[in-house]
């Protein structure tokens, strides 16, 4: 098991959270919320997104890295994003994690 | 095998734009309860809107246990705890993941099943009937848990035996994993049982049976047999589930909720020993078939009485 994590700026708050997918073979849970804000208390009042990967594959660090920076060249929300990763492929990622932005933007307070 | 016979294929109007005359023979597009997560399971058998989760995974309730021996958690364990109403009646759901770890029982997912029924408990002693319902999907105790499993899986089957006291305690086993181990007994515990074809109930599931007593005792890859043995409709033929129900949230739905109406049973199953008993006593070990089991455990004169609760 390998844990990994992964900051991005981000433009906009979330207020919204989201959970998708399940942690089983080939598959993963993504849990979507908003950053917690004591992060922006700084003068500049920055935005950021935080991942936190838990991955039963180890080694991968870098595509990980890949699959997230695609990601957030697309999105913007300052979102504390929680993967639970059993062996996932790229693409199943990139899917699970628009479908946790899509099902934020459906509602769902935090 | 039988559970893919039941796949249902049919876009219904397709159908019928390329023939129309044979718009009747047309199969009914199913809304299958195998294929839906644990929480969907939760959401589907309670009243439209009215499900809200406990301890769900924003709580972060997981195990501390696998990730000492290196295994991804769930946020949630694998177990879905939903209240709601079911015909508009305060209710209470426990629903296990078979995606994760096999929607073994675990501490905290065993606990939170536990939990949930004594809260149905505690509420009916008051006077509030809570509906409790347990969607097992589960190989029985989680083996990197093994003790802190089996002793919240005795917690589970206290809190039932004493619920159905109050409320009839309705189980449900869809499929594809099944119901085994210690579950298998909470299962048997229930007030009613609902299962579909692809069901199966049993102590040990098939693949342990062959490594523990020889192939020659049961080809585990044999599936026709397996189902035989231990498949949903086995189980409802010799009286030892109560409700078979196609791949259909609808029909399982209606089949929990008909059970609630039903009420608590004059006699539970497990509280019929010498029945059973005198049942086991005719077995005979080396001639016995699925078919004479169905006999001797579900005598003809009872299939009228059995058919009444299906």
């Amino acid at each position: 098991m390998e844990h990994l994590t992964f900051d991005y700026p981000a433009r906009r708050a979330v207020t919204t959270r989201a959970h998708v997918g399940v942690v089983g073979s080939g598959d993963l849970e993504v849990l979507l919320s908003p950053a917690s804000t004591s992060d922006t208390s700084n003068s500049d009042n920055a935005l950021s997104a935080h991942v936190v990967v838990r991955t039963s594959v180890d080694g991968y660090g870098h595509i990980w890295k890949s699959v997230l920076d695609r990601f957030f060249t697309r999105y913007d929300g300052a979102a504390q994003i929680e993967i639970n990763d059993f062996g996932a492929t790229p693409g199943v990622v990139a899917l699970r994690l628009a479908e946790a932005v899509e099902a934020a933007g459906e509602g769902d307070a935090a | 095998m039988s559970h893919a016979a039941d796949v249902r294929i049919s876009d219904p109007s397709a159908a019928q734009a390329a023939h129309p005359e044979a718009n009747q023979a047309a199969p009914r597009l199913r809304d299958s309860f195998i294929e839906l997560p644990a929480r969907e399971r939760a959401r589907a058998l309670l009243d439209a809107g009215s499900f809200r989760e406990l301890l769900g995974p924003f709580d972060h309730i997981e195990s501390p246990w696998l990730p000492l021996q290196g295994i991804v958690c769930q946020a949630d364990d694998g177990c879905v705890i939903a209240r709601g109403t079911i015909d508009g009646e305060p209710a209470v759901i426990a629903a296990l993941e078979s995606a994760f770890q096999g929607g073994s029982i675990g501490e905290v997912s065993g606990s939170k099943i536990a939990a949930a029924l004594e809260m149905a408990l505690r509420d009916c002693e008051r006077g509030k009937r809570v509906r409790p319902v347990v969607l097992f999907e589960t190989g029985g105790v989680r083996l990197q848990e093994a003790n802190l499993g089996l002793a919240v899986i005795a917690e589970i089957q206290a809190a039932i035996v004493a619920l159905r006291r109050h409320v009839p305690v309705v189980g449900v086993i869809a499929g594809m994993v099944g119901c085994f181990g210690g579950m298998s007994l909470a299962a048997a515990l229930c007030s009613y049982l609902v299962v579909t074809k692809q069901a199966r109930l049993g102590m040990n599931g098939p693949e342990v049976i062959e490594q523990e007593a020889g192939i020659e005792e049961l080809d585990a890859t044999d599936r026709r047999r397996v189902w035989q043995l231990i498949g949903g409709e086995q189980r409802v033929a010799s009286a030892l589930a109560d409700q078979l129900v196609d791949d259909d949230s609808h029909a399982v739905r209606a089949a929990v909720r008909a059970a609630f109406t039903q009420g608590v049973p004059a006699a539970h199953r497990s509280e019929q020993v010498d029945t059973f008993l005198q049942r086991l006593a005719r077995v005979d070990p080396a001639s016995v078939t699925p078919e004479t089991l169905r006999d001797v455990y579900n005598p003809p004169a009872h299939h009228a009485t059995n058919g009444e609760q299906a």
